[in-house]
């Protein structure tokens, strides 16, 4: 299944690229209008609140924070809108994943104390990475039991897929409850990944770097596995046609359980960085960030991994430049951006072809 | 009677007694239960009735899930309880307020439903839940209008207030105070917007509204905006949350984020059209009763067995109180899954007519 | 004499509440292209949709070489060796015609041989090979939708109206790709409502109407009598002609 795919031109022969560019072209060459326009909207309100913030260094700052915040989200999101397009379930209780990996972090951080505590950042790393994989692998075996039993039943039924995922969410935060107790916990950073870096006037905190690379490397990596694995292949089919796929002969059942735990483990994954970048935590972690999943995938437009990215990357800087310009407003600016976006483009930015 | 009832009859003799008794021991709490607890009880019964059977309107007529109900609520009680607060205790003040929270509910409504029922009904299920936490984060911050997290405590009409007597000797042993008159606002007022949501359900709208919720393409292709439809009804059940919310805080003097925008009231609404049955609206009365005196009594009966069960793992945390809500999650899973038709469903199969 | 590959003995499949095929017996011998015919709604798609599983038969016996493969899931269906060409031609729009022909090939990776006998018959999919399926025409999505089918050696193939709304060329290509498949000894049933199209190709007819065969055959004997094809075809027949 993960093999990856050479050029099919090359596979397919010398005949068919010789073909391609010596042809004469009879019929006008269709081109796939390639859709930018979303993509400008980051660089103007970027641009705006430059003007309106005026301060370079605490623009850049600004900046730094809201893509660190935007590339978290993204990683928690991505799970979701990438099993909402497809296997066309919203899942409600992708907030537990959330919470659930940042507090098996948390566990997984307790004999690494050592580690997290020497001034030492290659074993500071080294325990974060330990940290996030037990995360992962936790919340990818928790998704795979959820697919299993809440989600299965409930294919193709909307209205008793909400509920049930909402019933799930409700259970999975209790038994945080009496698994690890209800008192808020606490998580500290390790100790090298503390404080901030100056590049001239600018203090960059170095958790954000972490996040903003993690962020970058689960979009490039969901980005090469769509677009050069044959796993990748049959999601994105999967994503516009389910029936087609298994008409071709592929067990999609088992490509939708694969993807949701994915999507679970990405969530366990967010859940740990966003868990260090808050530094406390509850088992309502999950659910607090889920309102602004929940945007960012309407904005990007159901089931669209780069719509994801852009909403995420939206969503986090237009919250922290209001932050900054008027702070009272800020709680709505998600919202107002939706609302402008849908007016705009009712489906998102980028809608997934369907069918 | 059955003209009361739009004709739409409880289809079972099973439920028609235990609906009868309910409208009867609600109608009589002040006189049979004396008790401050009792009647508290019963007040928050009527309250979550209509609250059920608006938001039933929603979830089981025109089959679209909202997460902004308690919102509705919300504005309800802070509409009537700000203005008794601001502008005094009087009856223009609860009316007042009352229509201002309507006109907010219903722009609001009509707002969320114009963006969001236009697309996939999925959408509306997001975008209430954003909507509505947004709204309950808003409210809590404004606190120099709300009252913030602390809400606001305020006098009501003297109509209305407990050392009001409306004559002077007891009535069947019982002094009608304004506590009792508010009672019988309360339930008054229960009783008519269910009947009205009764009607509403048995009219040619409401037939539409099923036929969206079975196959919306097809409706549309009948020449039925579903849009519309769907808009409509959305308005209709966040007005009747508004009327729900105000009675509430009437009831109890105060309004505040946990009484009134909590997620947690959201879950309780949507365990009781769960468990009462979807799109039966007799559900909403079965589910509102059934889920308050359970939850008034059980939790009580779980602290027993928590403390008995003291020194064994494990145990004691998952049945001592505070882990209420992972026993309803549990219990809403298996009912959406094994109860699909809730209590009314289940008495309609069993029983003849 | 050849073995029938496909059989269905009194068959029914019910769509939700509608009762869609009422009891249908139909025999797709091995090697030939069986032609079914019959007016819109009479269960045709129905019917293959049943053979691949994509419906699930409520009652009847659905065999595959004498096998029982009634309930079967599609995917396993698929890999007997059936591959379906629908109605909507269930192109991938965002892949590319590359991407839509590698995921058919399910070994991997298209054989370049046959790739270029497809290109033969369809040579637009060679010019396009690079772009996405959703900007072709609806011509050449049909031949990317048959391409597709026939990119591995398969036994049967189940063709839902390929024609319709086709340009004439087009349709001399596939009729060229489908004899030459035929020889190759594919089995073919084709839902068609061109009757000239399907008599040019077909070995053997059924008539559907109302969830049910109403007339099998040969086509060599329907094609010669124009009042049985008036009395099986009635009014369809002449739209097309």
């Amino acid at each position: 299944m993960s093999e990856t795919l050479s050029d099919p031109t090359a596979s397919a022969g010398s005949a068919a690229a010789s073909a391609s560019a010596s042809a004469v072209p009879v019929e006008p060459i269709p081109r796939l209008p390639h859709d930018r326009l979303p993509l400008l909207i980051l660089p103007v309100i970027a641009g705006v609140s430059f003007l309106l913030i005026g301060d370079p260094t605490t623009w850049i700052t600004l900046t730094l924070a809201g893509l660190a915040m935007g590339m978290m989200i993204f990683v928690i999101a991505s799970g979701l809108t990438l099993v909402f397009g497809l296997m066309d379930v919203l899942n409600f209780g992708h907030g537990a994943f959330i919470s659930v990996g940042a507090y098996l972090a948390m566990t997984a951080l307790i004999p690494l104390a050592g580690w997290v505590q020497v001034d030492d950042l290659a074993l500071n790393l080294a325990a974060l990475g330990i940290a996030a994989g037990v995360a992962m692998a936790g919340t990818a075996a928790l998704g795979y039991a959820f697919e299993r039993v809440i989600v299965m039943p409930v294919y193709g039924q909307h209205l008793k897929q909400i509920l049930v995922t909402m019933g799930g969410l409700i259970i999975a935060e209790q038994m945080i409850h009496v698994v690890w107790g209800g008192e808020q916990k606490s998580m500290a950073l390790p100790a090298g990944l503390r404080g901030a870096i100056l590049f001239g006037d600018v203090a960059v905190e170095k958790f954000r770097l972490v996040a903003v690379g993690v962020g970058l490397v689960v979009f490039l990596g969901m980005v090469l596995v769509l677009n050069r694995t044959r796993l990748g292949l049959l999601i994105r089919a999967g994503v516009e046609n389910v029936e087609m796929v298994e008409a071709l002969g592929y067990r999609v059942k088992r490509l939708f359980v694969m993807v949701f735990a994915a999507g679970s483990a990405l969530a366990g994954l967010g859940g740990t960085l966003w868990a260090f970048y808050r530094e406390t935590m509850t088992a309502a972690l999950g659910s607090e960030v889920m309102v602004m999943v929940f945007i960012v995938i309407i904005i990007g437009g159901l089931g669209s991994v780069g719509g994801c990215f852009l909403g995420a990357l939206l969503v986090a800087l237009t919250a922290n430049y209001v932050g900054f310009l008027a702070p009272k407003i800020a709680l709505a600016s998600n919202i107002l951006l939706m609302a402008g976006i849908l007016l705009w483009r009712p489906n998102g930015l980028y809608p997934v072809a369907k069918r | 009677m059955i003209s009361l009832l739009s004709g739409d009859r409880p289809r079972s003799a099973v439920l028609s007694v235990i609906l009868l008794a309910i409208l009867v021991v609600l109608a009589a709490a002040p006189f049979a239960f004396p008790g401050a607890q009792a009647l508290n009880t019963a007040a928050k019964i009527c309250v979550f009735v209509i609250l059920v059977a608006s938001y039933d309107l929603l979830i089981g007529y025109a089959g679209i899930v909202s997460f902004a109900h308690t919102m509705f609520y919300g504005i309800g009680g802070y509409g009537v309880g700000l203005a008794l607060y601001g502008w005094g205790a009087t009856w223009v003040s609860v009316f007042g307020g009352l229509a201002l929270a309507l006109g907010l509910g219903i722009v609001l409504a009509l707002a969320i439903g114009l963006f969001s029922l236009r697309v996939r009904a999925i959408f509306f299920a997001m975008i209430t839940l954003a909507v509505a936490s947004a709204f309950a984060i808003l409210a809590s911050q404004l606190s120099g209008f709300t009252g913030g997290e602390d809400g606001r405590s305020f006098r009501v009409p003297p109509e209305l207030r407990p050392a009001f007597k409306l004559f002077e000797e007891p009535v069947l042993g019982l002094d009608i105070t304004g506590k009792v008159l508010t009672y019988y606002i309360l339930f008054a007022t229960a009783l008519a917007l269910f009947l009205l949501a009764l009607r509403v359900v048995n009219s040619p709208f409401g037939s539409v509204l099923k036929a969206i919720r079975e196959n919306d393409f097809r409706t549309e292709a009948l020449g039925y905006r579903t849009v519309v439809f769907r808009t409509k009804v959305n308005c209709l059940a966040a007005a009747m949350a508004v009327v729900a919310g105000g009675l509430n805080a009437l009831w109890l003097r105060y309004t505040g984020p946990d009484t009134t925008l909590s997620f947690a009231i959201m879950l309780d609404i949507l365990l009781m059209v769960v468990i009462g049955g979807m799109g039966t609206l007799y559900g909403a009365v079965i589910g509102a009763t059934l889920f308050i005196v359970a939850q008034n009594y059980l939790q009580k009966l779980m602290a027993v067995g928590a403390a008995a069960t003291e020194g064994i793992p494990l145990v004691p945390h998952l049945i001592h109180p505070d882990r209420w809500l992972l026993w309803l999650g549990i219990l809403f899973v298996a009912s959406v899954y094994f109860f699909p038709t809730g209590i009314v469903g289940r008495f309609r199969k069993a029983g003849p007519h | 004499m050849t073995a029938d590959l496909v059989r269905l003995e009194g068959v029914h499949t019910h769509i939700g509440q509608y009762h869609i095929l009422q009891g249908v017996d139909l025999v797709v011998p091995e090697g030939e292209l069986t032609v079914l015919l019959g007016r819109n709604g009479a269960g045709k798609t129905t019917c293959l949709r049943t053979i691949m599983g994509l419906w699930q038969p409520s009652a009847g016996r659905l065999t595959w070489r004498g096998r029982e493969i009634g309930g079967w899931a599609t995917p396993d269906i698929a890999r007997l060796g059936i591959a379906y060409v629908p109605e909507s031609m269930g192109i991938f729009a965002d892949l590319t015609v590359a991407e839509n022909m590698v995921l058919a090939a399910r070994a991997g990776r298209p054989d370049p041989r046959r790739l270029d006998w497809i290109f033969g018959f369809f040579p637009a999919l060679r010019k396009f090979w690079d772009f996405p399926a959703g900007v072709l025409s609806g011509g050449q999505k049909q031949m990317l939708s048959i391409a597709r089918a026939v990119i591995e050696p398969r036994d049967l193939i189940l063709v839902d109206e390929p024609t319709k709304g086709i340009a004439p060329a087009i349709i001399e290509a596939m009729i060229g790709a489908f004899r030459e498949l035929k020889r190759g000894g594919t089995t073919i049933l084709l839902v068609e409502q061109n009757f000239r199209f399907a008599a040019s190709l077909g070995d053997g007819v059924a008539v559907m109407d109302d969830g049910r065969i109403v007339h099998a055959g040969r086509m060599a004997d329907l094609a010669a009598d124009a009042a049985l094809q008036t009395r099986l075809l009635g009014l369809s027949l002449d739209q097309h002609q």
